[in-house]
């Protein structure tokens, strides 16, 4: 699978990732947060399967992605995000292929001089994440496989920023 | 030559991963969808869901965008990332 490491056009400030490969929430905020005393806010969420959805027992989770795709679009979604907020470094790790329970799906992570713009702007890029970029999950459950149907309340809150 | 690509369910119930179609000037989205299924008639269910979205050359588009020769055109279900 590819690894994709792009810096944005915009910034240097950029790291987006799309890999099978795992990593480590801790060593991302490491990244973050090296080399920068300008920023007092470090917002990050992490993204986990979980053993249950829609009240079936999960047991692991496939995601498929289209590669030429998934880097360009999670770059176009942080640019947003730095045309509506006043941010610094930003982190954004999918991962894809088949994954076990509490396995690490997706980390995003924001720094800023204050909380407000890191928090908001990390919410934005999960939110459009869901219902822009161009992934798909498959779970495996204990009754079958499902593809997972996308929710109106995803579309519906990210149209709200 | 128009290369079209399919992902996710779509990708499964079509049983294809991609074709290349021949297309003439000013052709849409729209009209791809229907082409493809006037050519693969067991595709009409599929690619007939108004949850199919498109993207040309890695953009999301609208089914009403103009498609050329050389464009990559991919077909798939609503995301579900994150």
């Amino acid at each position: 699978m590819t690894v994709t490491d792009l810096n944005s056009a915009d910034s240097i400030d950029t790291k987006v990732r799309v890999s099978e490969a795992d990593f480590n929430a801790g060593d991302e905020i490491a990244l973050l947060q090296a080399n920068n005393q300008a920023d007092g806010a470090v917002v990050t969420f992490t993204g986990r399967v979980r053993k249950q959805n829609e009240g079936q027992q999960v047991t692991g989770l496939f995601l498929e992605h289209y590669p030429a795709m998934t880097a360009l679009s999670l770059n176009r979604i942080v640019d947003s995000a730095r045309a509506k907020w006043v941010i610094n470094k930003v982190v954004v790790i999918h991962r894809v292929g088949q994954l076990n329970l509490g396995d690490n799906i997706v980390f995003v992570g924001v720094t800023s001089a204050h909380r407000g713009d890191a928090f908001a702007a990390a919410e934005f890029i999960m939110d459009y994440l869901k219902i822009e970029a161009p992934f798909w999950k498959k779970e495996t459950r204990t009754d079958g496989e499902v593809w997972i149907d996308a929710r109106q309340s995803d579309q519906d809150k990210a149209i709200t920023w | 030559m128009l290369t079209i690509l399919f992902f996710a369910r779509l990708r499964e119930q079509l049983g294809q991963t991609s074709v290349q179609l021949t297309i003439t000037e000013n052709t849409t989205v729209e009209q791809v969808l229907t082409q493809l299924i006037e050519e693969h008639p067991s595709w009409q269910s599929p690619l007939s869901s108004n949850n199919i979205l498109a993207a040309l050359n890695q953009q999301m588009v609208s089914k009403d965008t103009v498609v050329s020769a050389g464009d990559e055109l991919a077909f798939f279900p609503p995301v579900t990332g994150g």
